[in-house]
């Protein structure tokens, strides 16, 4: 079986890719079912007896809600190095996520490989939309302080945009800007921040086209712009006006259970499945797979966790499938879109908590 | 300094460790002082003490004290 990094991230078509991620997920299941009694009774339950599915809408899943009720560990307790929580309000329970070295290292070089192809190799100054001080905790993060630190690998000169209180730390901002005016830079912060902590504020401020050769990268979810009918389409011009018609944008899908292999928006404003993983829209109430078109729940697929039973998770978001290796920006995979989270489950976003 | 001091005291600031600590065979993620947070306090200060700029696949790849020593003679760097 070919190893990842031998293949493109967006180059394999329907047939290839099904091959080679029907296998590693087949793989992964047997692991967990030999590694967590708790998921191996979850299977029992469910009459799945090996890792054998003979298509990716066959490989069992795990219910998102499930990672906050059960402590879903295939690894001893002595290798956790790390425990990842959702965001979440305090009155919420929290999902945890236990990496061991392997799961941890193959989620970094998973993730620079998948977002090098939109940045290069090359590591670009970065700012980031946020305050400094998430990541400050080494046995633990919290969904922000993990997406913070998985990208802050793609690039150099961090600099942190806002104060605790999420004020815009002007001097810092302004310091970058003057320095990087003519440079690509990467800036990376969740939806909700960068619109309201940033953006707005340097619109405000009367500031604008002071990073035109920037690439954002955004994450976290749009419930709260939707709140104040701001559409992704609008985000995008707003961003421009502020930073400089030329800024490249891409949101990506992700969540802490599945840290590494992302869906990235493209040119066209897709959201794009890599080789390593890939999505399923399965109706809300049947739970059988949807066509291309039809609104449903979004399974997520990934390669990567060995240390959690979570290569096959069903989410809470709606979404809907949008297409196949046909997209306009020339990405092979599968392409589709998120339109929010399942009613009457509780509310959760990243960006939305601080 | 020799390249290989300066390497040594390079790690020991970024990751608050001791310098005998910092041998070839000291890994990424298996003391808490380097952890991925460390990692690029760690890649910071390499490129500035050795004046190099390394890119993502380095800085993935140097998983250990004898890696970055590799990876920093790529850069003409000789230890």
């Amino acid at each position: 079986m070919s190893d990842w990094k031998s293949i493109e991230v967006f180059g394999l078509a329907k047939a290839e890719k099904q091959a080679w991620l029907l296998g590693q997920l087949n793989r992964l299941t047997r692991h967990h079912q030999a590694h967590c009694q708790p998921y191996a009774n979850l299977l029992a339950g469910q009459g799945q007896q090996e890792g054998a599915a003979e298509s990716l809408n066959a490989v069992p899943y795990v219910a998102a809600r499930l990672f906050k009720m059960l402590r879903l560990s295939s690894t001893l307790p002595d290798n956790v190095f790390k425990t990842l929580t959702s965001s979440g309000t305090t009155s919420q329970v929290k999902s945890q996520i236990f990496l061991d070295r392997d799961t941890a290292a193959l989620q970094s070089k998973v993730l620079v490989s998948l977002l090098s192809s939109f940045t290069g190799k090359a590591r670009r100054p970065m700012l980031i939309v946020d305050h400094d001080g998430l990541t400050g905790d080494k046995a633990g993060f919290s969904a922000r302080g993990a997406g913070v630190q998985g990208l802050s690998f793609l690039g150099r000169d961090h600099t942190y945009a806002l104060n605790s209180d999420m004020t815009p730390n002007w001097p810092v901002i302004d310091d970058f800007m003057a320095k990087y005016a003519n440079e690509p830079v990467l800036i990376f912060g969740f939806t909700f921040m960068v619109w309201q902590h940033f953006i707005q504020p340097l619109i405000a401020s009367g500031r604008s086209n002071q990073l035109p050769q920037a690439l954002l990268f955004h994450s976290g979810g749009w419930k709260k712009l939707q709140d104040q009918a701001v559409s992704n389409d609008t985000f995008k011009t707003t961003v421009r006006q502020a930073l400089g018609e030329q800024v490249a944008i891409h949101n990506f899908y992700g969540m802490v259970e599945q840290i590494g292999s992302v869906f990235v928006e493209c040119e066209q404003g897709h959201l794009h499945a890599p080789t390593y993983a890939d999505v399923l829209i399965r109706d809300q109430e049947t739970l059988a797979e949807q066509c291309e078109g039809e609104i449903g729940l979004i399974q997520v697929l990934s390669f990567i966790p060995t240390s959690y039973p979570g290569h096959s998770i069903l989410t809470e978001d709606l979404g809907r499938l949008l297409g196949e290796d046909n997209c306009l920006c020339g990405r092979k995979g599968r392409y589709f879109e998120v339109l929010g989270r399942l009613p009457k489950t509780e509310v959760r976003g990243c960006s939305d908590v601080f | 300094m020799t390249n290989n001091e300066r390497l040594v005291t390079a790690f020991a600031s970024s990751l608050n460790i001791d310098a005998s600590q910092v041998v070839d065979e000291l890994e990424y993620n298996t003391i808490p002082q380097w952890d991925s947070v460390a990692h690029m306090v760690l890649v910071a200060a390499l490129e500035k003490e050795f004046d190099v700029m390394l890119d993502m696949d380095d800085i993935i790849e140097m998983s250990s004290v004898k890696i970055a020593k590799e990876i920093l003679a790529k850069h003409d760097v000789a230890f």
